[in-house]
């Protein structure tokens, strides 16, 4: 279970709404508690850093956005649990490559922007054993 | 001895521990040394062929071991190596 305020997805919508035709991306940073629920308390919208002509289908975040999204969340309190991305015009579905380059125990939230309207976000959780990434159900509150 | 740090997503494979102490005189029989200490962690850092997955970043002292020696970067006793993953992914391949 994951639970994001109302404002929160809104935003990192917008932010795949404001990257189409290309993927959008940043981090959640939040709480999680022993038993895999996770709240989600802010977000990181960041700049796409995959090559330009590629970021229609492809997003990344590198290993200093990763640091920088570790020293936020430890400046106020939180822990790095997860990242969204948007698919322009595709389902908020993992692809092959998103189960190749996913991380355990780390939130995705997929949001499809369909011709620059968001669809949907869902969110996914890779398996232990890497097959698959399992959707995690989105509760929206404070 | 050197130690890794460890991300968090990965640390329930390590105890719980985020800075693992760790042996070895290469960076590629430390992370030997570590998946031997700890199994569970091995398939988030390898793949099934025995190759570091493409988004995990090992650094030592700050420098990428692929601008060094890759896993034949020699590991000194009072080095700190970090595991810092990338996050990537996106849609399905279509054509443009």
């Amino acid at each position: 279970m994951l639970t994001v305020p109302p404002e929160l997805l809104q935003a990192l919508e917008s932010h795949g709404v404001a990257s189409y035709p290309n993927e959008g991306a940043g981090l959640l940073l939040g709480t999680a508690d022993g038993d895999g629920r996770k709240t989600v308390v802010d977000i990181l919208p960041l700049a796409n850093r995959w090559e330009a002509d590629e970021q229609y289908h492809r997003f990344l975040l590198t290993d200093q956005d990763w640091l920088y999204g570790e020293i936020e969340a430890g400046q106020r309190g939180l822990e790095l649990i997860g990242c969204f991305h948007s698919h322009p015009d595709h389902p908020a579905e993992p692809s092959e490559f998103d189960r190749n380059a996913a991380i355990p125990n780390f939130v995705y939230i997929i949001t499809s922007v369909d011709k620059a309207q968001v669809t949907v976000s869902r969110a996914w959780l890779l398996k232990e054993d890497h097959s698959a990434l399992e959707e995690e159900k989105i509760q929206v509150e404070q | 001895m050197a130690t890794i740090r460890i991300p968090t997503p990965l640390r329930p494979y390590t105890a719980g521990q985020a800075e693992v102490p760790v042996a070895g005189p290469t960076v590629g029989e430390v992370l030997g040394h570590l998946t031997t200490q700890y199994p569970n962690l091995k398939q988030h850092l390898y793949t099934e062929a025995g190759g570091l997955r493409a988004f995990v970043n090992v650094f030592v002292n700050d420098e990428d071991i692929r601008h060094l020696q890759g896993a034949e970067t020699p590991v000194q006793e009072q080095d700190r190596l970090m595991i810092i993953p990338s996050i990537a992914g996106g849609a399905p391949l279509s054509e443009r």
